[in-house]
C-alpha cells in the first residue's frame, strides 16, 4: 500500500551523514586500519593462463628472515565437490576454494597459489618470488565461441553440460544452457515484414572501483575470527569464508569497513580468507592488500559475450517475434549472468513469440563477478541495435518504435514473469518530450542515438534496529553497506515515519555480530529493502511511542494519534506532546524504546531507462566524441533525488566506457596485457559531457512510498545508444564493443 | 618495491665521479615520475638513486632571442608552460608539456628526464626533433653535445656510456616566419600515452605562402622517436598545399615500423601516421599565419 505522496523528508536533499567525513579524509577504509603486531600478506599468483601444478615448494620462502607464515590450497580444509548456499545463489565449494588458492590448476595468468605473511610487505613480496611453483603448462582457451568447440581445451575435466534439468556425458567447457520460450516464434517470424538478424560480440570488462581490495584477520585466542575489510556485504563474507575454511559462522565477525566501490565486484571473497589463513598460521593480525594489476587479474571482470540477435516486426512497427542466442563467459568457473542478460534482453517490449537460448561457458580468464546489472548490458547491446535498425528500415522514429512495443503492466516477460505496475513507457516519452531529443543534430560526422534497459531489481533480507535517544534523535542501525548514499536514503525513510528531519537520524553501519541478517548491497536493493526494513522498524517505534503517550496520559492507545511529529490524544482528554519532549520522558513511562524492522520483500519492481546521447566521429582517426548525453529512469520514488542522479549518470558514464575503450587485452598466452588504469581506458572526467539526469516517478507499488532499485539499469542503455549514434553519424553499423578508434577505422574501411 | 640508497650530487663532477663509480646498478632521479614507478613495479633493478636536482645546471631555463633556449635536464614542465617567451617561440614543445602526464606531474617531470627514459611514445622528444634541438651530455672525460635525434637508441636505452648524464638541452633561436606544433592521438582526451606522436616545426617565407624548411619527428612508431629526414625535405621550396602535405605525410608513413600491442595496432599507428603528420603540419604553418 503506498503512502500519501506529501512527505516532509523524502524527494529533499539533505546533507549525507558520511559525507563530511569522506571528503576530508577521515573516513576510515580497510587500507587505513591499523593494530599492533600487524604482519602485512602478499599473493603470489600464475603467470600462466592454463596449466597443472606439479609442485609448489616455499622453503627459500619461509627462510627470508622477515617472513612469519606462507600459505597454499594444503592449508584449506578438504573442499569436496559440494554446494554451499551463499545467500546469492548455489556455488560449487570446490570451485569457490580453488578459485581463493588454486589446488591442482592455474585456470587464468594471475591466479592465487600462495600467499606469505612477513613483518613488512616488501619482505612479503620478495617472498613471493622465492616460492617455487613447477608448472605443466596447457593450451588456453580465451574466447567463448572457441571454448564451445567440441575440440576446445578442457579447464575442467569433470564439468558436464546441463541443459534444461539433463546432464551431458562428456566433459565440456559449457556449463549450462538455458531456454526461454514464449508463444510460437516460428509463426511470429512467418508474420514479420521486415526480420534483421546480427551477430554481436562484446569485451571483458572490470568494474574499476577506484579501492583494491583489502582485508585483516585476526583470530582472538578464543578463536573468535574477526575480518576487517572491504565488502558490499559483511554478512555473504562471514558465509564465504565459513564454507571455504569450513569454521562456524558463530565464531566469525565481519567488520565492514567504508567502501571505495565496488559495483558488485565486492561480493564473491579473495584476500580474505586467505588473510585468515595467515592470521591463523601465525597468530598474529595479517592485513593482505591488493594493488591495481592484482584486481584486473585477480578478481571478476563482467563477461565477455557473443550474442546473435533476430528480430521481426510488422510494417506498422509492432515487433512479431524476437530470438536470442547469448553465449557468455563464465571465466575461469561456472556461473556467468547469462541467467539475468536471457531474463533482460527483451524485457522493455511486449512481445508474443520469443525464444532465447543462454550459454554459460567456462574459459582461461578469471572467474567472472557481478558488475551492475550483470548480462543485461551485453543482451541490450545486441537487443536495442536491431531494434534501431528495424526502425530505420520502416522509417519509424525510434522512440516511435518503443512507444508502439513497450510493455505494460500485465504484459508477460518470456522467462515467466508477469509486469506489475511499470514505468517504461514514462521514460521513453519523458526521452521524446526533452529538449536534448528535439535539438537540431544534422552536423557532418555528428550523429543521435536512443536506446533502452530493463534490470528486475532483487528485495533480499534486510534487519534494521533503531535506538531512540533522549533529545530525540535516533541512532539507525543497519547492516548494509554504503556505496551510493544509502545511509541517507534509508535513514530518510526512517525519518519520514517519525516525523523529525533527516538529521536527527544517526545511521550506523555495524558488523555482523551488531545488526540482524542483510544480504549483499546489490542488486539494486538496498534503498528499497533496506530502507522498508527502515520503514517497519520506525513503525515499531512508533507503536511503541504511542503506548508510552497512553500511559503518560492514562488513556487507550486508540486514543493517541501521531501526526507531524506531535502525539496528541483524541476523544476527550486535549493532551500533547512533541516525539522530541516523550523520548525525554521514556524513563517515567518504561525505559528504553528500541524498534527493530526485518523483511525479505518480495516486490522489488523492475526498473527501466531510456537513453538519448548525441555523438562527434572523426573519421580520420576513429574516436568517438560524446556532445550531451541524457538519462532517463523511472526510480519510482526518488528518496535523496541527489543520489539517485548520481546513480543514473555513474551507470551511463561505466557504460561509455563499455561502449568505446573499455576492455581486457590479451596476448596469444592468455596474458592480460592492459592490467593498469592507464591502458585500461576508463572514461576521465575530460572525456564525458555533464549527463543529464531525467527523474521519472511510476510508484512500485511493493514498497510503501514507491522506491524501486535505481543503481543499475543505468548502464544497460549506453553501448547500443552509443552505437546507434555512431551509426547515425558515419553510416556504419559497429557490432564489436568496445567500438574504439581502430575498430571503427577498420569498420569504415580506412585500415 | 626493493630497497635501494638514495644520495644527492651537488655538482656535474660529483654526479659523474658517482655514476662512473657505481655503473650500471645507479640511476639519475630528478623527477622520478618514471623511474620510482619503474623500480616500484620492478621492471628496472637499481641500488643507488642519484639525485641531481640541487646541480644549477641541470635546473637551467635561459631563453634569448639571439642564442636560444638552454634547458637543464630536470627543469619541470611546468616552469617551461609558465614563461610566456617560451611559449612564444617554441609552441611545439609547449604542447608537449602540457600534456606529459597530468598537472600532478607535470609539476615534476622533466623534458630531459622524459628523453632519458628513451620511451618510443615520450611526447618531449619529437618537439625536440623538430626544433633542432641537441643535448649536453657530461661524462668523465667532459662535455659532448648531440642532436636529440640520435640520443635514443632502443626502448629505454640511450647513447649515454658509463659515468654519462644528460646536463641540458640546446635549442637554436627561432627563425623568422618560423613555428612548430606536436600532437599525439589517444583514444581518451587526457591522461594517456601516445598511440601515435607527431611533431612539425616550418619556416615559411615572408609572403606565408612558401616552405623555406620543415623538419617532422614522430613517436610510438618505431623503436626510437624518429626523425622523418625524407619527409621533411620533400617539403623544402614547396608551396603550402595539401598536395606538397599529403607528399610528406606519405613519406612519414614509410619510415614507420610500428608494433601492435595494447595501445593500438601496427596499421592503425600507420594511418595515424599520415592524419596526423598532416594535422602537425598544418598546425604549424596556422600558427606562422596568425602570428603578426
Amino acid at each position: 500500500m503506498l503512502e500519501n505522496k506529501d512527505y516532509k523528508v523524502i524527494g529533499t536533499r539533505p546533507i549525507r551523514h558520511d559525507g563530511v567525513d569522506k571528503v576530508t579524509g577521515r573516513a576510515l577504509y580497510g587500507a587505513d586500519f591499523q593494530m599492533a603486531g600487524l604482519l602485512h600478506g602478499r599473493v603470489l599468483r600464475s603467470p600462466h593462463a592454463h596449466a597443472k601444478i606439479i609442485s609448489i615448494d616455499t622453503s627459500r620462502a619461509e627462510a627470508l628472515p622477515g617472513v612469519k607464515g606462507v600459505v597454499t590450497a594444503k592449508d584449506l580444509p578438504g573442499a569436496e565437490d559440494r554446494i554451499a548456499d551463499l545467500g546469492e545463489g548455489a556455488v560449487n565449494l570446490k570451485h569457490l576454494c580453488d578459485n581463493v588458492l588454486a589446488s591442482d590448476k592455474v585456470l587464468y595468468k594471475g591466479h592465487a597459489i600462495a600467499a606469505v605473511a612477513a613483518t613488512n610487505p616488501h619482505i612479503a613480496e620478495e617472498a613471493c618470488t622465492l616460492i617455487d611453483v613447477e608448472y605443466e603448462v596447457l593450451p588456453p582457451v580465451l574466447e567463448v565461441r572457441q571454448a564451445m568447440e567440441p575440440d576446445a581445451p578442457l579447464l575442467h575435466e569433470t564439468l558436464k553440460t546441463t541443459s534444461m534439468g539433463e546432464t551431458a556425458d562428456e566433459p565440456s567447457n559449457v556449463a549450462s544452457h538455458i531456454q526461454h520460450k514464449l508463444g510460437d516464434p516460428e509463426k511470429g517470424f512467418a508474420e514479420a515484414d521486415v526480420i534483421i538478424e546480427r551477430e554481436f560480440v562484446t569485451g571483458t570488462v572490470h568494474q574499476g572501483y577506484i579501492e583494491p581490495h583489502n582485508a585483516t584477520a585476526h583470530y582472538n585466542q578464543d578463536g573468535q575470527l574477526t575480518i576487517w575489510c572491504s565488502t558490499q556485504g559483511a554478512f555473504t563474507v562471514r558465509e564465504q569464508v565459513a564454507e571455504i575454511l569450513q569454521y562456524p559462522i558463530s565464531k566469525i565477525k565481519v567488520v565492514p569497513m567504508e567502501i571505495g566501490g565496488g559495483f558488485g565486484g565486492k561480493i564473491s571473497v579473495y584476500i580474505k580468507p586467505v588473510a585468515a589463513l595467515l592470521a591463523k598460521k601465525t597468530g598474529k593480525p595479517v592485513k593482505v592488500l591488493m594493488n591495481r594489476a592484482d584486481v584486473f587479474e585477480g578478481t571478476g571482470p563482467t563477461p565477455a559475450s557473443f550474442i546473435r540477435v533476430k528480430m521481426g516486426a510488422t510494417k506498422e512497427g509492432k515487433i512479431t517475434a524476437a530470438q536470442g542466442y547469448l553465449a557468455f563467459e563464465a571465466g575461469a568457473y561456472p556461473g556467468s549472468p547469462v541467467g539475468p542478460g536471457a531474463m533482460c534482453i527483451f524485457a522493455p517490449y511486449s512481445i508474443e513469440n520469443v525464444i532465447i537460448d543462454g550459454y554459460d561457458v567456462v574459459v582461461n580468464k578469471p572467474k567472472t563477478a557481478p558488475y551492475r546489472a550483470p548480462g543485461a548490458p551485453n543482451a541490450a547491446f545486441g537487443s536495442e541495435t536491431v531494434l534501431d535498425e528495424i526502425a530505420e528500415k520502416l522509417g519509424i522514429d525510434p522512440l516511435e518504435i518503443r512507444l508502439i512495443n513497450g510493455a505494460k503492466e500485465g504484459d508477460r516477460r518470456a522467462d515467466g514473469p508477469v509486469h506489475p505496475r511499470i514505468g517504461f513507457i514514462e521514460t521513453v516519452e519523458a526521452a521524446k518530450a526533452h529538449p536534448h531529443y528535439t535539438a537540431p543534430n544534422g552536423k557532418k560526422h555528428h550523429g543521435r542515438g536512443v536506446a533502452s534497459g530493463y534490470w528486475f531489481n532483487i528485495g533480499l533480507e534486510s534487519s534494521v534496529t533503531i535506538n531512540v535517544n533522549s533529545d530525540g534523535t535516533i541512532n539507525l542501525i543497519e547492516g548494509s553497506t554504503d556505496i551510493g548514499g544509502t545511509r541517507a536514503s534509508i535513514a530518510m525513510q526512517a525519518a519520514e515515519v517519525l516525523g523529525i528531519p533527516a538529521e536527527s537520524v544517526n545511521p550506523s553501519v555495524v558488523d555482523t555480530n551488531s545488526v540482524g541478517y542483510t544480504a549483499v548491497t546489490g542488486g539494486s536493493r538496498t534503498t528499497y529493502a533496506t530502507g522498508y526494513a527502515a520503514y517497519e522498524a520506525a513503525q515499531d517505534v512508533k507503536r511503541q511511542m504511542i503506548a508510552r503517550a497512553a500511559k503518560l496520559w492514562e488513556v487507550d492507545e486508540a486514543n493517541v494519534q501521531f501526526a507531524d511529529g506531535e502525539f496528541s490524544s483524541i476523544n476527550g482528554k486535549e493532551e500533547q506532546i512533541s516525539f522530541r519532549d516523550l523520548c525525554a520522558r521514556f524513563g517515567e513511562t518504561g525505559g528504553p524504546v528500541v524498534g527493530s524492522g526485518t523483511v525479505n520483500p518480495g516486490g522489488a519492481g523492475g526498473a527501466y531507462a531510456t537513453h538519448v546521447v548525441d555523438v562527434e566521429v572523426d573519421e580520420e582517426t576513429g574516436k568517438v566524441d560524446i556532445l550531451r548525453y541524457t538519462a532517463v529512469q523511472d526510480a519510482g520514488k526518488a528518496i535523496h533525488p541527489s543520489y539517485v542522479e548520481g546513480q543514473i549518470q555513474g551507470g551511463a558514464v561505466q557504460g561509455i566506457g563499455w561502449a568505446l575503450n573499455e576492455e581486457y587485452i590479451y596476448n596469444a598466452e592468455g596474458e592480460m596485457t592492459n592490467a593498469s588504469f592507464l591502458d585500461y581506458r576508463m572514461p576521465t572526467c575530460l572525456d564525458l559531457p555533464m549527463i543529464d539526469a531525467v527523474i521519472v516517478e511510476v510508484p512500485n507499488p511493493g514498497h510503501p512510498y514507491g522506491v524501486r532499485g535505481v543503481g543499475e539499469v543505468p548502464i544497460v542503455p549506453p553501448m547500443a545508444a552509443i552505437a546507434n549514434a555512431v551509426y547515425d553519424a558515419i553510416g556504419v553499423r559497429m557490432t564489436e564493443l568496445p567500438m574504439s578508434p581502430d575498430r571503427l577505422l577498420k569498420a569504415m574501411g580506412k585500415i | 618495491m626493493r630497497d635501494f640508497s638514495y644520495i644527492a650530487a651537488n655538482t656535474i663532477p660529483e654526479a659523474v665521479a658517482l655514476l662512473d663509480e657505481k655503473g650500471e646498478s645507479a640511476r639519475i632521479l630528478a623527477g622520478g615520475t618514471d623511474l620510482i614507478v619503474q623500480v616500484r613495479e620492478a621492471r628496472r633493478d637499481v641500488d643507488w638513486m642519484i639525485d641531481v636536482k640541487s646541480i644549477p645546471e641541470v635546473n637551467a631555463l635561459d631563453y634569448n632571442i639571439a642564442t636560444g633556449l638552454t634547458l637543464g635536464a630536470a627543469v619541470e614542465c611546468y616552469k617551461i608552460y609558465a614563461d610566456d617567451a617560451i611559449c612564444n617561440a617554441y609552441p611545439g614543445l609547449i604542447d608537449a608539456t602540457k600534456i606529459i602526464g597530468g598537472t600532478a606531474i607535470q609539476g615534476r617531470a622533466a623534458v630531459g628526464g622524459n628523453l632519458c627514459n628513451a620511451s618510443p611514445a615520450a611526447d618531449g622528444i619529437p618537439p625536440l626533433i623538430v626544433l633542432n634541438a641537441s643535448c649536453v651530455i657530461a661524462g668523465p672525460n667532459g662535455l659532448r653535445e648531440l642532436p636529440v635525434e640520435q640520443f635514443c637508441t632502443a626502448p629505454g636505452q640511450t647513447v649515454l656510456e658509463k659515468g654519462e648524464m644528460l646536463v641540458s638541452l640546446k635549442v637554436p633561436a627561432p627563425k623568422s616566419n618560423s613555428s612548430s606544433f606536436y600532437l599525439r592521438f589517444i583514444p581518451r582526451n587526457e591522461m594517456d600515452i601516445a598511440v601515435v606522436g607527431a611533431g612539425a616545426s616550418v619556416v615559411l617565407d615572408d609572403a606565408k605562402q612558401t616552405i623555406v624548411s620543415a623538419r617532422i619527428g614522430l613517436a610510438a612508431v618505431a623503436p626510437t622517436p624518429l626523425f622523418a629526414e625524407e619527409a621533411s625535405a620533400l617539403l623544402a621550396g614547396q608551396e603550402v598545399s595539401d598536395a606538397a602535405i599529403d607528399e610528406a605525410a606519405a613519406a612519414a608513413q614509410a619510415i614507420a615500423r610500428p608494433i601492435s600491442d595494447m595501445r593500438g595496432t601496427a596499421e592503425q599507428r600507420t594511418h595515424l601516421v599520415g592524419v596526423l603528420t598532416r594535422r602537425a603540419l598544418n598546425g604549424a604553418i596556422e600558427r606562422v599565419r596568425e602570428a603578426t
